[in-house]
């Protein structure tokens, strides 16, 4: 086996020559940063390497890549991607995407690509509110929040994108904040090595239309308090003090408990993030602020039979069973005459 | 391999020669008659007669049994000379029942031959059908036509006697008993058929001997019954030399997508969502995956058409198919494909509209969906098949336009073409052409590579991603001529949208001329395109034959069209352009060579009768 030498990339080969048009101090900057930062550390070509991306401000993103990039229309960046990966499954693909993009107009593609486990990197940016368009409640803004289209508050119940990930039969399943530059960079490269589906949601801040939105879990001296790390093997604790756990109660509901009221951390549910059963992982997608710590970090990673490596091998299958196709024996097939 | 033969079967009674038959079977949706029609035209064909076929089934899988609604119905024409329609008139009906018999009589043609089963002629059919009384008892109704009465439903049951079936299983032969007599009265071969059941049910012989026996059976009976006195038979066509195999506009369509891929050495991949009539093209496609062939499933026809776009985006040769509704669906990602300039070919397999409409009857209602159903100034070529066999040189001429011309690409079929059948010339392979890829490989030391570099033909260069540097990025953004960046500029916006006309107007200039068929100027010219190619192609022989100053020109360039169009029209006094929608195309002709062409417009889910179109060519001509 040959090898082939790559140059050592740097973050900069990755920036491509457009002006950058976000707004300042937006949360997608950061992203976008750590994008940079990762690439170049997995050794492959940067042509080697596509993002895809639907409708939002966070669809912006490939522009400012120098890759192979697709800025297509609202919702379909993971069908645009799951046909790009069928043509070309040599590549590595990105499909970045926001809460209105991925759950509400592209709901059903993101569904399936995640159940069909294509092999796609996806990063949702999740600022819960439709910042393009100008400060919309999106499928992912809380009850009772005020928006431009909910002047007296949302009545829609909201989606937990994880839960939805996890109920398409997610094999990777991650969460991150954009402003935790370390853990979004460890997180986008577990994603990168992951072989499948790579789902990530990224906890972003539109500091237009919905400042703070995440603050409780992105500030500091709060998200102590109010984020569980998780890591494989480890028990579930979290804390300033690193004095607090979850239990699964009885029932097998999730609770939190002080570990100097008697717990031990033996007692406290062990991250496993790569048991087949999806139950753990759904149970820790449930939790939410202000009720629970809200775990950050890799929820799911396990292996299943990858859709385009499936297409690509039946193909090959059925030309080692049947031969090369044959046009001239494809057109003779069946009854056939011959007019003198 | 014992089996009745012509021979031994047509010793006994006279034969009569004829030109041209047609034949219906038509019963109930669970009664086989599909299968039966299909069976008949193949050994029609194989034969060597030419055949054009109209299948007829319900958009429910099994309506009621019994019901009018539950009718299925398939027609087949076959001839000793070139033909181009499954017949105005039926000569033979095949009944199966009462629902059947009631909605397909006023076809038969007075004088012609109805055989019904009259087993099925009981109360309840009876009553399903809305008849008080039995119709078969009503000699006055059925005075007109040659009337057989066969006992089907017993018959089979007699003939299957000794076999170890169920009482269900036999009555499913009896749609090979109806099958075996109407072969004997058009003195078919029936070993064709004999073979194909024996290898159909290969795992389950004594059902394969059910059917033979039943085939049979029927033959025997037109044999030997006193109620026949004579048969027929249809000889050869004298068709052009070659080898031939019967061929339907879906199975055409498939096979020249794998083979323009083939040839082309590409992957094809095929992305598609269940449709009727359009699914056929994905069933064959994704048999065919040892001719590089991927077929993609997909989850909805947005997804459908996107991953169509990315697969394109991707450098492979891609396709998508659909009918109406679904084209609808696709019409954003579609606009998204004009924008970025990649090649592509959506088929649209037109039916019955609006909304679900009439999913299994056919239409032409599509053209101005496929002109302008897209938001924004958002052009693309349209080309059309006229025949089922001439899918599968259209489907390649589809890509062929689309890489060429770095551009998306609409096929229109419809659901005549799809299901209809006819013989189909096998080409030999040396004479089919691939497409020549131009894909670039890089750009020189300093230089950067543009997306949008135009050449001669304002075709921007299609780029396989992978290749070192030339990476890029494209989006449906509005782009900036050359560079391909995002570009808000008002005059940019102005020339790209007059470019993308351009470019597709440009398409022209490497486009056959239009043909005409008849004389080059004269009194009337019919303009047809699709599928009513046949239905208008006899009218006008006839109307020559009979001396009138009538010619044809089919168009199967829809847009842009051929360059000599406009010249060809003013050639001639009247222009009659007959179309199975409310006068799309005439629309669009008139729009663009100011011609007062006249409509002949038919919206009924069926194909014109020739005679529909005679008179009307008639009407036009007496003024």
């Amino acid at each position: 086996m040959s090898t082939v030498e790559l140059p050592q990339l740097t973050a900069k080969d990755f920036a491509s020559d457009q002006e950058i048009r976000w707004c300042p101090r937006c949360g997608d900057y950061s992203i976008l940063a750590q994008m940079k930062k990762v690439l170049p550390e997995l050794g492959i070509a940067k042509e080697k390497i596509a993002f895809v991306s639907g409708i939002g401000c966070s669809s912006r993103f490939p522009y400012y890549m120098n890759t192979y990039g697709f800025h297509s229309i609202h919702g379909r960046a993971p069908a645009i991607a799951t046909g790009l990966r069928l043509a070309r499954p040599e590549l590595m693909i990105w499909v970045i995407t926001g809460d209105g993009d991925a759950l509400s107009i592209g709901g059903n593609h993101l569904m399936h690509a995640i159940r069909r486990n294509v092999d796609l990197k996806i990063v949702l940016f999740n600022n819960r509110i439709y910042g393009l368009t100008k400060g919309q409640y999106s499928p992912t803004s809380p009850i009772g929040q005020k928006t431009k289209s909910t002047p007296y508050g949302s009545i829609d119940w909201p989606l937990s994108p994880l839960s939805v990930a996890i109920g398409s039969e997610a094999t990777f399943v991650a969460r991150s904040v954009d402003v935790d530059i370390q853990h979004l960079g460890m997180v986008l490269e577990r994603a990168a090595q992951h072989k499948g589906t790579a789902f990530i949601e990224v906890y972003q801040d539109c500091n237009v239309f919905n400042s703070g939105a995440h603050d409780y879990a992105s500030k500091k001296g709060e998200k102590e308090e109010n984020v569980i790390y998780l890591e494989d093997g480890q028990p579930l604790v979290f804390g300033k003090d690193r004095d607090k756990g979850l239990i699964l109660d009885e029932n097998s509901h999730p609770k939190v408990v002080n570990l100097a009221d008697g717990y031990s951390e033996s007692d406290l549910v062990v991250h496993d993030e790569s048991v087949s059963d999806p139950s753990l992982a759904f149970t820790l997608s449930r939790l939410r602020y202000p009720e629970f710590p809200e775990p950050m970090g890799i929820f799911r990673a396990v292996e299943r039979p990858i859709y385009d490596q499936e297409v690509t091998a039946q193909v090959e299958r059925t030309i080692a069973d049947r031969g090369e196709g044959d046009l001239d024996a494809l057109f003779n097939s069946g009854d056939t005459w011959t007019v003198e | 391999m014992a089996s009745t033969d012509i021979a031994s079967s047509s010793g006994m009674k006279p034969i009569e020669e004829m030109e041209t038959v047609v034949v219906r079977f038509c019963g109930d949706s669970g009664d086989g008659m599909q299968l039966a029609g299909t069976q008949f035209t193949n050994v029609s064909a194989a034969f060597g007669n030419d055949v054009s076929t109209l299948p007829d089934f319900p958009a429910e899988i099994r309506a009621p049994a019994g019901s009018l609604s539950g009718v299925s119905g398939f027609q087949i024409s076959f001839s000793s000379k070139d033909i181009f329609t499954p017949g105005d008139e039926v000569d033979t009906l095949v009944a199966m029942n009462p629902a059947a018999l009631k909605t397909n009589l006023a076809d038969l043609k007075r004088g012609g031959t109805l055989i019904v089963n009259e087993d099925a002629f009981d109360k309840s059919n009876l009553s399903k059908a809305g008849y008080e009384g039995n119709p078969l008892d009503d000699e006055e109704a059925l005075a007109g036509y040659r009337l057989f009465k066969v006992p089907m439903s017993r018959l089979t049951k007699d003939a299957l006697a000794e076999l170890d079936i169920s009482q269900r299983e036999a009555m499913r032969c009896k749609n090979f008993f109806a099958l075996g007599l109407v072969y004997w009265l058009y003195n078919r071969d029936s070993r064709p058929t004999e073979e194909w059941v024996n290898k159909k049910f290969a795992k389950l012989p004594v059902i394969a001997e059910a059917n033979i026996r039943a085939l049979k059976g029927g033959r025997n009976y037109g044999d030997s019954t006193e109620a026949f006195t004579v048969h027929y038979s249809v000889p050869k066509a004298e068709l052009p030399p070659g080898k031939y195999r019967k061929i339907t506009g879906n199975e055409a369509l498939a096979m020249g997508l794998a083979t323009i891929a083939k040839l082309s050495n590409k992957t094809l991949l095929y992305s598609g969502y269940p449709i009727t009539p359009a699914s056929d093209i994905l069933h064959e496609l994704s048999k065919l995956k040892n001719f590089s062939v991927k077929t993609f499933q997909a989850e909805d026809e947005i997804a459908a058409m996107s991953a169509a776009v990315g697969a394109a985006f991707g450098g492979e040769l891609s396709v998508t198919a659909s009918s109406g509704p679904g084209i609808c669906l696709k019409g954003e990602a579609m606009g998204l494909g004009v924008i970025t300039e990649l090649p592509m070919v959506i088929i649209d397999v037109q039916r019955g509209g609006p909304s679900t409409g009439l999913p299994t009857k056919t239409e032409q209602s599509d053209l101005l969906l496929a002109m302008f159903g897209r938001n924004g100034e958002s052009p693309l070529p349209i080309i059309a098949p006229a025949t089922p066999a001439d899918c599968f040189a259209m489907a390649q001429e589809a890509m062929r336009i689309a890489v060429e011309h770095m551009t998306p690409v609409i096929l229109l079929s419809d659901g005549y073409i799809a299901n209809g059948a006819e013989p189909w010339r096998i080409p030999p392979i040396g004479d089919l052409k691939p497409i020549r890829f131009d894909h670039p490989a890089g750009v020189e030391d300093g230089e950067t590579f543009q997306p949008y570099s135009r050449d001669e033909n304002l075709v921007r260069p299609w780029v396989v991603p992978g290749t070192p540097g030339l990476e890029h990025r494209i989006g449906g953004l509005e782009k900036s001529n050359i560079t391909g960046n995002v570009s808000y500029d008002a005059d940019n916006h102005h020339n790209m949208t007059l470019l993308r006309a351009k470019k597709v107007k440009m398409i022209a200039n490497r486009l056959p001329d239009q043909d005409v068929h008849g004389p080059k100027s004269g009194d009337l010219i019919v303009v047809s395109w699709g599928g009513t190619f046949g239905s208008v192609r006899t009218a006008v022989n006839q109307a020559i034959a009979d001396g009138k100053s009538v010619a044809h020109a089919h168009i199967r360039y829809l847009n842009p069209f051929p360059n000599n169009l406009g010249d060809i029209l003013s050639q001639y006094e009247q222009v009659l352009v007959p179309e199975l929608n409310m006068g799309q195309l005439r629309l669009l002709l008139r729009n663009e060579f100011l011609v007062d062409a006249k409509g002949l417009n038919k919206i009924k889910g069926k194909p014109f009768l020739v005679s529909e179109i005679s008179e009307k060519i008639d009407a036009m001509l007496a003024g």
